[in-house]
């Protein structure tokens, strides 16, 4: 999926990035789905946290009323994980973790502290984008489950109270670790600056790949030198 | 002063204490007696039930049991449940419950409610649904001890016997005390139905049935619908009448301290990172990062010109291998 897009060929030296090819990090297809996937969650948590804390009752007028809340917040719980499917389903391999991804764990400190100088080399995902991904897959699965056990106008009645009582405490409980995981990785993308560049129009710069995921970078480098002989 | 008049003292998801200035001078807890001893089992009080609260349920089929309807539902609030024990003696004892809401005093649907307002506790001690600010998500199920409330599937709303508030209100006792024929039924203050209690109880006792008494379960706090009953010490005998009922500890921990926890959690995840990024700051991709990219390319394009060659390990990342 990853390729080069060369507006014009790398030109080591210059200072210029506008005059360095891109990387595609994301294809269309993979952005737009991401941002369903998103699009659903906020959808999901705000109606979610409705019905959560008293607090937070107000965020039902975001959906129509209190009765609409509970009438969405399954429907696009389900629309989050459907696409959340397509969206993961090719992406376990790549989500694997790997000994250097403990090593870049365990100097956590230098990641919040911007120094990855200091870090092992990074694949196409760091260990904290794989931990999200595991926590999403994690979460989605207890979601669902415990979802359908609470969903009271088609399921509920199919399951003893006993069952129904333990899913809505670990539905709030999986949703809590989603919301939470989520707020960091949306914090992560305007920490990391070129984020959202490659999650809204699909490049990075070749500088930005080089210092985030040096060793994705060294991959497709020489997946693009061998598949695509250049004559400079 | 609109609603004050109905002496509220406890609203569903509600953090804030109700207007209490106003407490009524002089207006006790009520309750509801119920004597299975005395019950004929005749369901005048299901009839009465019907009648005054306006419902008619669908008409069911017979399964050859006097349990009609067999179940409570979201237009039968009071049901005579029928259960037929074999005694130690080996006779067959037939005993008639009349089910319906207890009106705990600690309700666990009242805790499990996540719209203020839709379920309230007067200062008599009445549990009632407020159906117009109900939104059918059924948490009241999940919170009750008792399984009464039921969503029904006309309107997606929770319903459940209201101690005919209503009544109760203007001084009147409950329409299924009313109609009870035999005197099992009896309604007053929750001080005198323990006395009338106590009385029936102690007259049980003297003809036999030494394990007679009330039912008053303290894992809720008590409640407002009390039972006297010949076998105190087995209420499951009675259709499945909950030895010590109290709210689930999944429901406590879910309505409970789990609730202001996780929301301080994920406002201080969301705060922490503003921190961050004010005190951190961005990381940003610079010229310099754009310059070392080209360089480590073009060792990686020299290298696969020449097969067998490593590059770039210790060129373009001399820092990396200090790693600590």
């Amino acid at each position: 999926m990853t390729d080069i897009v060369p507006p014009s060929a790398p030109r080591p030296g210059t200072s210029d990035p506008e005059h360095l090819a891109t990387i595609v990090r994301y294809t269309a297809h993979e952005r737009v789905n991401h941002w369903i996937v998103a699009m659903a969650f906020v959808l999901a948590a705000l109606s979610g946290l409705a019905l959560f804390h008293p607090a937070l009752f107000w965020l039902t007028n975001f959906f129509g009323g209190g009765p609409w809340d509970r009438i969405l917040h399954p429907l696009v719980g389900l629309i989050m994980v459907v696409a959340f499917i397509f969206y993961g389903a090719g992406k376990a391999a790549e989500n694997r973790m790997e000994p250097r991804d403990w090593k870049w764990l365990r100097q956590i400190m230098d990641v919040i502290s911007n120094r990855e100088e200091r870090l092992p080399e990074v694949g196409r995902y760091n260990a904290g984008q794989k931990l999200v991904f595991y926590a999403a897959v994690l979460c989605l699965v207890g979601l669902l489950l415990t979802g359908i056990v609470i969903w009271r106008a088609y399921f509920s009645q199919y399951f003893p109270i006993t069952l129904i009582r333990w899913s809505a405490l670990l539905h709030a409980f999986c949703a809590f670790v989603l919301i939470s995981t989520i707020i960091v990785h949306i914090y992560a993308a305007i920490w990391i600056k070129g984020s959202i560049r490659a999650m809204t129009r699909g490049t990075v710069t070749p500088g930005w790949a080089w210092k985030h995921h040096r060793a994705w970078f060294r991959e497709i480098m020489k997946h693009a030198e061998s598949s695509r002989p250049r004559s400079d | 002063m609109a609603l004050q008049s109905l002496d509220i003292v406890r609203r569903s998801a509600t953090t804030l204490p109700e207007p209490e200035v106003r407490l009524p001078v002089g207006t006790k807890q009520v309750s509801k007696l119920i004597d299975t001893t005395k019950c004929i089992g005749c369901k005048a009080c299901q009839v009465a039930c019907m009648e005054w609260n306006d419902l008619r349920g669908e008409i069911g089929t017979n399964i050859g049991e006097y349990q009609n309807p067999h179940d409570l539902d979201d237009s039968t609030w009071t049901l005579m449940r029928f259960a037929e024990v074999e005694n130690t003696k080996g006779d067959l004892e037939w005993l008639i419950r009349k089910d319906g809401c207890m009106h705990c005093q600690d309700p666990g649907c009242l805790k499990a409610c996540p719209s203020p307002g839709a379920i309230v506790q007067y200062s008599n001690g009445i549990v009632d649904f407020h159906e117009e600010s109900c939104i059918g998500c059924g948490y009241c199920v999940t919170g009750c001890p008792f399984d009464i409330p039921r969503i029904s599937k006309k309107d997606h709303k929770a319903y459940k016997c209201t101690l005919c508030s209503d009544r109760v209100a203007v001084g009147l006792e409950p329409a299924c005390i009313k109609s009870c024929p035999t005197g099992a039924l009896v309604f007053g203050t929750k001080d005198d139905m323990k006395q009338h209690a106590a009385d029936r109880i102690e007259d049980l006792k003297s003809r036999g049935f030494e394990n007679a008494g009330l039912y008053d379960p303290p894992g809720v706090s008590g409640t407002h619908v009390m039972y006297v009953l010949h076998h105190a010490d087995q209420p499951e005998l009675y259709s499945d009448l909950p030895k010590d009922p109290h709210i689930s500890p999944m429901v406590r921990t879910w309505k409970g301290f789990a609730k202001p926890l996780a929301v301080a959690a994920m406002a201080f995840a969301a705060i922490g990172s503003f921190f961050h990024y004010v005190g951190v700051g961005p990381d940003e991709t610079d010229d310099e990062d754009e310059e070392k990219a080209a360089k480590l390319a073009k060792e990686l394009r020299a290298a696969s010109a020449q097969p067998g060659a490593t590059p770039g390990r210790q060129g373009a990342t001399p820092t990396q291998e200090k790693a600590p």
